[in-house]
């Protein structure tokens, strides 16, 4: 077994075993991502995509297997080196309930800032410079449930991005929004991360969200396939 | 949909007369059009010419139908490469899909693997059409629209076949 990443690339994972009891969720599973690039990963529901997300984001440990990012392997960090390294150069959008329902839009935004130690202010001067990217900026002083869903998603895209991550990971990020909506925030999430030059993992199982990005890995029985690499 | 391909793909299990062929493709492939005799026959001879099926035996009473074939290495290369091609995205491309499918299912190839390399191919189109959108005035983003939604169609019909995967195989082999 090796345990090198592939040349230029900023996280990547190799040989990923991880059991649900009886299921196997991923089985030998090898990913790799460079800075900038969007990459879907796409497979049946069970296939163990979002498994591979967990585990690439240092949220779920992988029973065996190798993840390095940026030459640092993740499975020898303890908890709160992970918990550090999510804080700080990962970004996170789920399909919902991710927004803090008590707090403003703004101050959703520059939550991640703050708690790295941010004063309110400057995290959410920051903050606001982000929601205007994300064209949400008028939404500043509402609460997330006097928002549309599209508006709260591009409030979570912000949120994801005010840290200044290397790595996005979203986790079907348009599943609960219309199909124009889920464009408008696929566009946008791929603009500012391409220009920040975050890479960005992104779960899908719809093809027009793939679309928005550069490559896809299949996920099937817990086994990734990179497309790029068989075509 | 190539015929040729289908009818070597066919006579991988086994040599087959040229009347078995017609059936065998009739059954699997043929509902709403049957092969008539004359293409099985214009087929196979130019298969024969090109090397990729060999004649196997002639039974007596003579004719082109008691022809036994037999496909060849060369034939049988020849049907893993147009398995392995992705189809160019375009209307009614699941009857070649399918028959490609149900092809690798009957000769014991990976058919999820001709799936997987199909959707590769269609969602490089989509990535196209995406930019193109992106960066397009309204007429542009409708344009796109209607060819996505369409590639999008193929698509499901793509993820719901490959979930269906091992209940096409059983009844392909009965």
């Amino acid at each position: 077994m090796t345990t090198s990443a592939p040349a230029g690339s900023l996280l990547a994972a190799r040989d990923l075993q991880k059991t649900y009891g009886p299921t196997k969720a991923l089985d030998n599973a090898a990913f790799s991502i460079h800075p900038g690039e969007v990459v879907a990963v796409m497979g049946p529901s069970g296939s163990g995509k979002s498994t591979l997300l967990h585990c690439l984001a240092g949220i779920v440990t992988p029973d065996a297997g190798s993840i390095t990012y940026n030459g640092r392997e993740l499975t020898a960090m303890n908890d709160s080196e992970r918990s550090a390294l999510r804080r700080s150069e990962f970004g996170f959008v789920f399909q919902f309930g991710q927004l803090v329902p008590e707090l403003t839009c703004v101050e959703n935004v520059a939550l991640p800032l703050r708690l790295n130690g941010t004063p309110r202010k400057e995290a959410e001067r920051t903050a606001l410079t982000w929601m205007q990217r994300l064209e949400v900026d008028d939404v500043r002083g509402k609460r997330p449930g006097e928002v549309s869903g599209g508006q709260g998603q591009r409030v979570a895209v912000a949120r994801a991005l005010v840290t200044g991550p290397r790595v996005v990971f979203a986790d079907e990020p348009t599943g609960a929004l219309d199909s124009l909506n889920g464009e408008r925030v696929m566009e946008l999430l791929t603009e500012a991360a391409r220009s920040a030059n975050a890479a960005v993992v992104l779960v899908t199982h719809e093809a027009r969200v793939a679309a928005y990005s550069d490559r896809e890995i299949v996920v099937r029985d817990g086994k990734a396939r990179d497309m790029e690499r068989v075509v | 949909m190539s015929i040729g391909h289908t009818l070597l793909g066919l006579l991988e299990s086994g040599p087959r007369h040229g009347y078995d062929l017609k059936r065998a493709f009739d059954e699997k492939f043929g509902h709403d059009r049957p092969l008539h005799y004359g293409q099985v026959y214009s087929t196979m001879s130019r298969l024969l010419k090109n090397g990729l099926v060999e004649v196997d035996g002639i039974e007596a009473g003579g004719g082109p139908e008691r022809k036994r074939y037999a496909i060849t290495e060369a034939g049988v290369t020849d049907v893993a490469q147009w398995l392995a091609t992705p189809e160019k995205p375009e209307p009614y491309l699941q009857s070649t899909l399918y028959t490609k499918v149900v092809l690798a299912l009957l000769t014991e190839r990976d058919a999820a693997d001709i799936l997987d390399t199909q959707r590769s191919e269609h969602l490089r189109s989509m990535r196209i059409l995406t930019d193109r959108k992106r960066k397009g005035d309204l007429a542009d983003q409708l344009i796109c629209d209607h060819a996505l939604f369409h590639l999008e169609a193929d698509l499901r019909w793509l993820e719901l076949t490959a979930a269906r995967l091992d209940k096409l195989r059983e009844a392909v082999a009965r």
